[in-house]
């Protein structure tokens, strides 16, 4: 999937990513050379479909993590199987370990105990190695789109 | 007067979304893991219900049991069994460098299924939209099959038998994923019926690359009338590597290893 700028016969690069947590995704790509920019608007089905090849529209920006998509997007997996990966507390990227605001610890505890771990770790690698003391919804948020987490 | 388009091939600036890059990284993934594995087998028959689940375990059982290294990777995501038949303990998924330990039974087969991630009694499940998710339910278990490929610590192996489910929708997959088409062992019962299905199956692995290394006639002088293993021994020109009976004994999974390896 690539974006043309016909006026300009140029390649648009890729801007930016929202999630909007609808189950939508929407990607932003601007012309290099007169500045347009387009947005890419992608319906659930659609999302879903590039989520299942386990790419990530504006590239992929965290290292693979060990069956990530199935965590990721099944629901029946037990709660507990995964219980160990939960314990690896502050994950394993450089700086401090960030501590985690009530309000997120809060939104943590409602990701299913199947995924829970994974999704922990991966906060927490974003705020270290962006030097962020504490883990908030807003972190949450914008670690979100960032890293393209659809559904965590 | 129409638009001076361009083509996709024809736009060559650096693409930050390298979605063909991140493909690319997955299967190398694969063949990196996969690299301390000696062979990769598939036992597929293109027929439900012929005991493919069964003879996996218990040749991987033998195998074990002659001092081979041996995994099991269970790819019947919607129906595993593995673990029951190789009586794996239950427990949690630890995971070490990266990567989640497959499940040892008790004679030291290494496995990972689905059934070790649901809970009991609930069908595979993902989340998405409902609505048409006949369009991604299928790349989504095309997914999860290359990681349980990629994402496994199956360390050094001899062998490493892929327990296909009925069809053949699995294989191709498979084959997809792996640097080149893995040899089959086909296994059927004796009926017509399932001669028709493996009949296909044999022609699709072949028709993809994949070697066809034996049929394996299970359910063998029982109630089912017919002669389908000799029938596509025949036809394929590979050979019947074992008639088991509905209940066998250790001594026709043993003499069945050497068949197996000497024909990969």
């Amino acid at each position: 999937m690539k974006f043309l700028c016909v006026e300009c016969d140029r390649q648009m690069a890729f801007e930016e990513r929202q999630l909007p947590g609808d189950g939508t995704l929407a990607a932003a790509f601007r012309c290099p050379q007169c500045g347009r920019v387009v947005a890419l608007l992608t319906n659930p089905m659609e999302t879903q479909l590039v989520a299942s090849l386990g790419v990530k529209i504006g590239g992929a920006t965290l290292p693979p993590q060990p069956l990530e998509m199935v965590r990721g997007m099944v629901t029946t997996g037990r709660e507990d199987v995964f219980a160990d990966d939960a314990k690896g507390e502050g994950g394993t990227g450089k700086g401090p370990h960030p501590i985690w605001s009530l309000a997120a610890e809060e939104r943590l505890a409602r990701v299913p105990g199947f995924v829970r771990g994974m999704v922990k770790r991966i906060y927490a690698d974003y705020a270290k190695d962006r030097g962020i003391a504490e883990i908030t919804p807003t972190v949450m948020d914008t670690a979100r789109n960032e890293l393209g987490l659809e559904g965590m | 007067m129409p638009l001076n388009i361009r083509t996709y091939h024809d736009l060559t600036e650096p693409d930050r979304s390298g979605l063909a890059g991140q493909i690319g990284a997955q299967r190398r993934r694969v063949a990196e893991r996969l690299a301390t594995v000696a062979r990769v087998g598939a036992v597929m028959s293109g027929k439900g219900g012929v005991g493919k689940s069964f003879v996996t375990a218990h040749l991987a059982r033998a195998l074990a049991r002659a001092g081979r290294a041996v995994g099991v990777l269970d790819a019947d995501l919607n129906g595993p069994t593995a673990p029951q038949l190789l009586r794996l303990p239950v427990a949690g998924c630890t995971s070490h460098d990266g990567a989640i330990e497959p499940a040892v039974s008790p004679e030291g087969v290494r496995c990972f299924s689905m059934a070790l991630l649901l809970e009991d009694g609930r069908p595979l499940a993902f989340r998405g939209p409902e609505a048409e998710s006949f369009v991604w339910r299928g790349t989504l278990e095309a997914a999860a099959l290359r990681e349980f490929l990629a994402d496994v610590a199956w360390g050094r192996l001899d062998l490493l038998l892929v327990d296909l489910p009925p069809g053949m929708q699995r294989f191709a997959e498979l084959a997809e994923l792996l640097p080149e088409p893995p040899p089959v062992i086909a296994v059927t019962i004796p009926t017509q019926q399932s001669e028709d299905a493996v009949r296909r199956a044999l022609h699709a692995a072949r028709d993809r690359g994949a070697p066809c290394l034996g049929v394996i006639e299970n359910m063998a002088g029982g109630p089912f009338a017919g002669d389908a293993a000799d029938a596509l021994a025949g036809e394929f020109g590979i050979p019947v590597l074992a008639r088991v009976p509905f209940h066998p004994t250790d001594d026709v999974w043993d003499a069945l290893v050497p068949k197996v390896e000497s024909s990969l």
